[in-house]
């Protein structure tokens, strides 16, 4: 099997970082912010009816795969994108892209991802992983999150790639086929910009954009009268989780956008941007000191009233900022 | 959040030995990626969820061996699985993998059934029948 030379970069958040480091390694440079920014990554959403273990589910981003799918569409990324029937078809597929020369993305569930600290081992089935080669029988991986590189076994690349359950990866392993050498960065950004501000305010759907944080809040009011002690600081726990846990980059991946507009502004030559850079890393210091609260009032295990009352202020005042924020940018563009 | 703001709390249930980025302004107000071992909310959160998980188990734990349920029960819960996922992972549907939970139903699974489950949990079959 060739050797192939992967540099490995670690970022904040799988998909948008397995997507920094695959076009990387084809020649077209692009920071993580700016594939999560150009992907339109950011996203608000409180689903109480789709639940994970019984609890409701809230997410910052957008869902997974489309990050991806709109920073190769808008930059003229060809991928091939493959899924397979059986264990043996899949893992036969990715020897023979690596014997190739070529490193290949994978979807796979966290819980098999045997390099991660146990801690972090939930049935979570949309990670993104890159491998790039074989050694000693086992599969070398470049795993965005993760300080370096690493290695996994066989099986256990496998089982994660294999995982059952929603949604199944079905060994999904997805690479470039065609990568502009160079590609221009200005109308991908605007796209971007615009299809956050359009689903962060636009949608006419109550638990989506600016309109979900006020819906989670009106519900988080509520926890205490409608839930027990131990229901009601699970719910607050899972909505943390999904703020803070690997691959937000911090607050729910507000900075991680701010990082981008930084950026943006640059190369469009709007300083205005930059501006709106800094009022967003606010608002993410807002959500910062909700987290903070949160897990105060989660440890305390007491769901009275007035605690759940004034985080659920907080996220009013939140959703006001953001409002504010994206109608701005929404005109700045 | 400023550079110097980006938490390091290691108090958290792998005691800090993973590292994640997180983006943070330095002095003169750019982003720049730095590294955190923690944080308290998130470490609060993700204890509190492993608290959860280790109370479910050891529930189904005292069933199995109070002979109420099989260890079917306690594996999945041991595995973080829920009755959707498990029957998936054992081809069943959730009512067969229910009534397979039942000690005397369990007790005459054929051994390629029982075989699907120790494969599922990933461990044999012996330690499926009995748990430690």
């Amino acid at each position: 099997m060739s050797e192939i030379l992967f540099h490995h970069t670690q970022t904040a958040h799988c998909e948008s970082g397995v997507i920094s480091n695959l076009l990387g390694h084809h020649g077209l440079k692009i920071s993580e912010p700016m594939a999560f920014g150009i992907g339109a990554g950011l996203f608000f959403g409180h689903l109480p009816f789709v639940k994970v273990n019984g609890v409701p589910g809230t997410t910052y981003r957008i869902w997974p795969g489309a990050i991806f799918q709109r920073v190769c569409d808008r930059l003229g990324v060809k991928m091939k994108v493959e899924k397979f029937s059986s264990v043996e078809k899949g893992m036969a597929a990715l020897d023979q892209t690596l014997a190739a020369g070529t490193p290949v993305g994978l979807l796979s569930s966290v819980y098999y991802l045997t390099y991660f600290p146990a801690s972090y081992r939930f049935h979570f089935n949309a990670h993104n992983l890159v491998v790039y080669g074989k050694e000693n029988g086992n599969y070398l991986v470049s795993d965005p999150v993760m300080d370096t590189i690493t290695s996994i076994e066989p099986e256990n690349l496998a089982q994660a790639r294999f995982a059952k359950g929603f949604p199944a990866p079905k060994g999904k392993m997805y690479y470039p086929v065609s990568v502009p050498s160079s590609a221009s960065f200005e109308k991908p950004i605007i796209e971007g910009i615009k299809q956050t501000c359009h689903y962060m305010l636009k949608i006419p759907i109550p638990m989506f954009g600016v309109d979900g944080i006020r819906f989670l809040a009106k519900r988080l009011k509520k926890y205490p009268e409608k839930l027990d002690d131990r229901r009601a600081g699970l719910y607050l726990g899972n909505i943390i989780r999904m703020q803070e846990e690997i691959g937000t980059g911090g607050a729910g991946f507000r900075f991680v956008y701010a990082a981008f507009l930084q950026e943006a502004a640059e190369l469009l030559n709007k300083p205005e941007l930059s501006k709106l850079a800094t009022e967003l890393t606010q608002i993410g210091d807002l959500w910062r000191t909700f987290a903070f609260a949160a897990g105060r009032v989660c440890k305390s295990r007491s769901a009275n009233d007035v605690s759940y009352n004034e985080l659920s202020e907080m996220l009013f005042r939140t959703a006001a900022a953001e409002e504010a924020f994206f109608r701005k940018l929404s005109k700045a563009i | 959040m400023k550079k110097e703001e980006v938490p390091q709390d290691k108090d958290n249930l792998h005691e800090g030995t993973f590292k994640q980025i997180m983006y943070a302004v330095d002095n003169s107000g750019n982003y720049v990626q730095v590294q955190s071992a923690g944080w308290e909310p998130e470490n609060i959160a993700l204890d509190q969820a492993w608290e959860e998980v280790n109370k479910r188990v050891e529930a189904a734990r005292q069933k199995v061996l109070a002979g109420e349920v099989s260890p079917i029960a306690y594996y999945m819960e041991k595995n973080i699985m829920d009755l959707a996922l498990l029957a998936n992972y054992v081809g069943k549907f959730q009512w067969q993998v229910k009534r397979h939970m039942k000690p005397a139903v369990f007790g005459r699974l054929s051994q390629n059934m029982l075989q699907k489950y120790a494969d599922a949990f990933k461990i044999s079959i012996a330690d499926l029948q009995h748990i430690k």
